[in-house]
């Protein structure tokens, strides 16, 4: 019989047929444990997602289950691949129509930076464009290093405020990217 | 050829369909869509589900290789390549190896050719896998996907054993390998070919003659052979639609004349042939296989070239000759003639072509890859026009379009 | 040279004996270099004789030669006649400043996209082309990139020395 591991409980009081414990804590623990991400697979990036969501390295363990290909429903942004010039405005749309709470996860070297492109043609890495919050490099990376970078993923979402949208740093990050 | 028969398939392209309401309604399949086979838009103009027109719009991940390739040396040219056609890299990086050693005159031994027979059908198998369960997938089996990947992470770590990576695999050198094939390899590949057949046919048992699937692939996005020929196809997508033309037996490279096997051909060119060809064609791949496996010569990785291969490191360390190649080869200067040369393989897609000018300096001074996916694209809007939108997510998908290649 | 390639070069020739055919054989391929004026029709007559039967259009592609004077640009067109399995290399070459050459979609459909794909990168005007526009880059770019005088990065990294990264 395998060995279930449970999620451990946020710090909080105990008592009789109750536990009190801040809303933040109890929503980040659901929230991290079931993100719908939206693969926004470029290139060979994407294929390397796809052996990650196929049955060997199943990201279906993690609560990510289901794939979203609409803005609207997912929460995490899996940028994989190449952005070139042409797509950046395209990429920003979809950021900007994604509802909060949202994460993004640039996927290889491509994304992260423009890897192995140096060239006329490609973005220098999607922080030109949108906030990211995790790098994953690699050429492309192996399923493992993308199911770390799904992970801290989790412990951002478990650990981050329910009010994150509202706070004045967030404001100023994304208007340093002309997003309202 | 009788509309009756191809009831989605209008030959003459100029045709002009009357909408009821005079109206048509404009579809942006745009360039992120969960027709996960890389970004390229389709506008599409439709009354109701049927498609009357439409326009593509490609280049959102034009990585520009051609000017990147003039920038670099010629061993550094083969990583650009595995980004092409990433679903079956090898065969890229072994076409492109090809290409130079033509030009500088290279002669590879049997061994290294079955080696790289053995590789590239690997890769054949491993590009026509996805596709055909991809295919699947849009119809809504989604089982054959999940099932069909533990073989392609079998076929991952075949080529782990000879270059180190799984998708990207940067794979052969000017003449020759990085490395032999290691014991570990010898018995991933018993076992491989041990299994492979019985993955193949869960597959086929799940596909090839199901109801539902072959109602929603026969007579869907067909093009007839004239036709295909003058759009330039070549690869499954031209044989399905009955020509039979490829790149191994009309101009066989390396040693692919030793080898015993057939061509299969579709007769209508649509979704139904284009898979069935491919899922006959994976057979064909592992005949292949085992043929070369069974006869692999014994020998060296590598032709004795000191001026394109680097020499042993044990070599360099105590040599000044091999010092002296191996700093040259590092820093690009490998003495490639000056000339032009056009060299061809088999990819998954069709008839990959590397048109190389070099004036004998480090990099090439022109370098042009003829890259079938782009090619066979244009006669898209040709092969939906008619037909329903979900015909045409399926066509889209049968052609195997990889986005990697379309732009490039 | 080969019988085959032989043969091709003559009926080239025959039908047209006023232009001095330059030629070359190398690597198992025919080379021949045809003045713009005559590309059309020599690519025609290429695919309708039934002798020559170069039916399939296998590539199209364009090139700069900043050293040729008059001649810097350049449209290259592999045929193949599947028949025979013979390959042929078509060269024409004209001045930068009049990059004009009669498109050829009206043979080939397939030429569609490698014409556009010629102008995007080298700004070869295709006469006759249906459609020409920009396929690969974006729109509004004002520069054709494989020309050999644009560099290949964008210029605008702060984060790397030219002198490391061999700009």
């Amino acid at each position: 019989m395998a060995e279930i591991k449970k999620a451990d409980l946020p710090p909080g009081y105990q008592g009789e047929g109750f536990y009190a414990t801040k809303f933040d804590s109890i929503i980040g623990l659901a929230r991290a444990n079931s993100l719908w991400p939206l693969p926004f697979a470029t290139s060979c990036c994407g294929i390397e997602f796809m052996a990650t969501m196929a049955s060997n390295y199943d990201l279906g363990r993690f609560g990510m289950e289901r794939l979203s290909f609409s803005p609207r429903q997912s929460d995490v942004l899996m940028v994989m691949g190449t952005i070139a010039k042409k797509m950046g405005p395209i990429l920003k749309q979809v950021y900007i129509q994604m509802a909060e709470p949202k994460w993004v996860i640039a996927v290889g070297a491509c994304a992260t930076s423009g890897g192995f492109f140096d060239t006329y043609s490609v973005l220098q890495g999607i922080d030109k464009v949108i906030p990211v919050d995790v790098y994953v490099p690699g050429c492309p990376p192996r399923p493992e290093q993308i199911l770390d970078g799904v992970m801290l993923i989790q412990e951002l979402a478990k650990n981050e405020s329910g009010r994150r949208r509202y706070s004045e740093q967030y404001k100023d990050l994304l208007a340093q990217y002309n997003i309202q | 050829m009788s509309v009756d028969k191809w009831q989605n398939f209008s030959p003459d392209p100029t045709e002009e369909f009357d909408s009821i309401q005079g109206t048509l309604a404009t579809l942006n399949l745009g360039p992120t869509h969960p027709a996960t086979h890389g970004i390229f838009q389709n506008v599409l103009k439709m009354d109701g589900e049927k498609i009357y027109h439409s326009e593509q719009t490609i280049g959102y991940i034009h990585r520009a290789f051609e000017k990147l390739a003039e920038r670099r040396p010629f061993n550094q040219i083969t990583p650009i390549t595995d980004r092409m056609n990433y679903c079956s890299a090898p065969i890229n990086n072994i076409g492109w190896v090809l290409a130079v050693e033509k030009l500088a005159g290279i002669k590879t031994t049997k061994r290294i050719d079955y080696m790289r027979v053995i590789i590239m059908e690997l890769a054949r198998i491993s590009d026509h896998l996805i596709c055909n369960s991809i295919i699947g997938a849009d119809t809504g089996a989604l089982t054959g996907f999940t099932y069909i990947f533990q073989m392609r992470e079998l076929i991952y770590e075949l080529y782990e054993e000879v270059c180190g990576s799984r998708l990207t695999t940067n794979i052969s050198r000017i003449g020759g390998f990085e490395r032999d094939f290691t014991p570990e390899f010898h018995r991933k590949l018993k076992i491989w070919i041990d299994k492979f057949p019985t993955w193949h046919s869960e597959l086929a048992i799940l596909l090839e003659r199901n109801r539902i699937f072959m109602d929603r692939t026969m007579y869907v996005g067909a093009i007839t052979g004239p036709r295909a020929l003058a759009y330039g196809f070549t690869g499954p997508n031209l044989r399905a639609a009955g020509v039979d033309y490829d790149v191994r037996v009309f101009s066989p490279y390396s040693s692919y004349e030793d080898f015993d096997f057939s061509i299969p051909v579709g007769q209508n060119g649509d979704t139904y042939d284009r898979f069935m060809v491919r899922q006959e064609e994976m057979l064909q791949s592992f005949q292949i296989i085992k043929q070369a496996y069974a006869n692999l010569p014994e020998g060296s990785h590598h032709v004795d070239v000191p001026g394109y291969y680097l020499p042993e490191k044990e070599e360099v360390y105590r040599s000044m000759e091999a010092l002296i190649w191996h700093f040259k080869i590092v820093m690009g200067e490998t003495p490639i003639p000056k000339g032009e040369v056009y060299s061809a393989v088999e990819g998954g897609n069709g008839e990959l072509g590397f048109y190389l000018v070099s004036d004998g300096g480090r990099t090439p001074y022109r370098l042009h890859f003829r890259r079938p996916c782009f090619i066979f694209y244009q006669a898209f809007p040709e092969m939906i026009k008619g037909g329903m939108l979900s015909d045409a997510i399926l066509t889209m998908s049968s052609m195997n379009v990889i986005a990697g290649e379309l732009d490039a | 040279m080969t019988e085959a390639a032989d043969k091709t070069l003559d009926l080239i020739k025959t039908k047209y004996p006023e232009i001095e055919w330059l030629f070359d054989y190398s690597y198992d391929m025919l080379s021949v270099e045809c003045p713009t004026a005559h590309i059309a029709e020599l690519l025609e007559f290429l695919r309708d004789d039934p002798e020559a039967g170069f039916t399939f259009l296998t590539d199209l592609c364009g090139i700069h030669i900043p050293g040729h004077v008059n001649k810097e640009l350049g449209v290259i067109y592999h045929l193949h006649n599947m028949q025979r399995n013979e390959r042929l290399r078509v060269k024409t070459f004209f001045s930068i400043a009049h990059p004009r050459v009669h498109t050829m979609t009206h043979l080939w459909p397939a030429a569609n996209w490698m014409e556009r794909e010629t102008y995007d990168f080298f700004g070869v005007e295709f006469v006759g082309h249906p459609d020409l526009r920009r396929i690969l880059n974006v729109d509004d770019m004002d520069y054709f990139p494989l020309r050999k005088q644009y560099p290949l990065e964008d210029g605008t990294r702060t984060d790397k020395e030219d002198e490391f990264f061999g700009r």
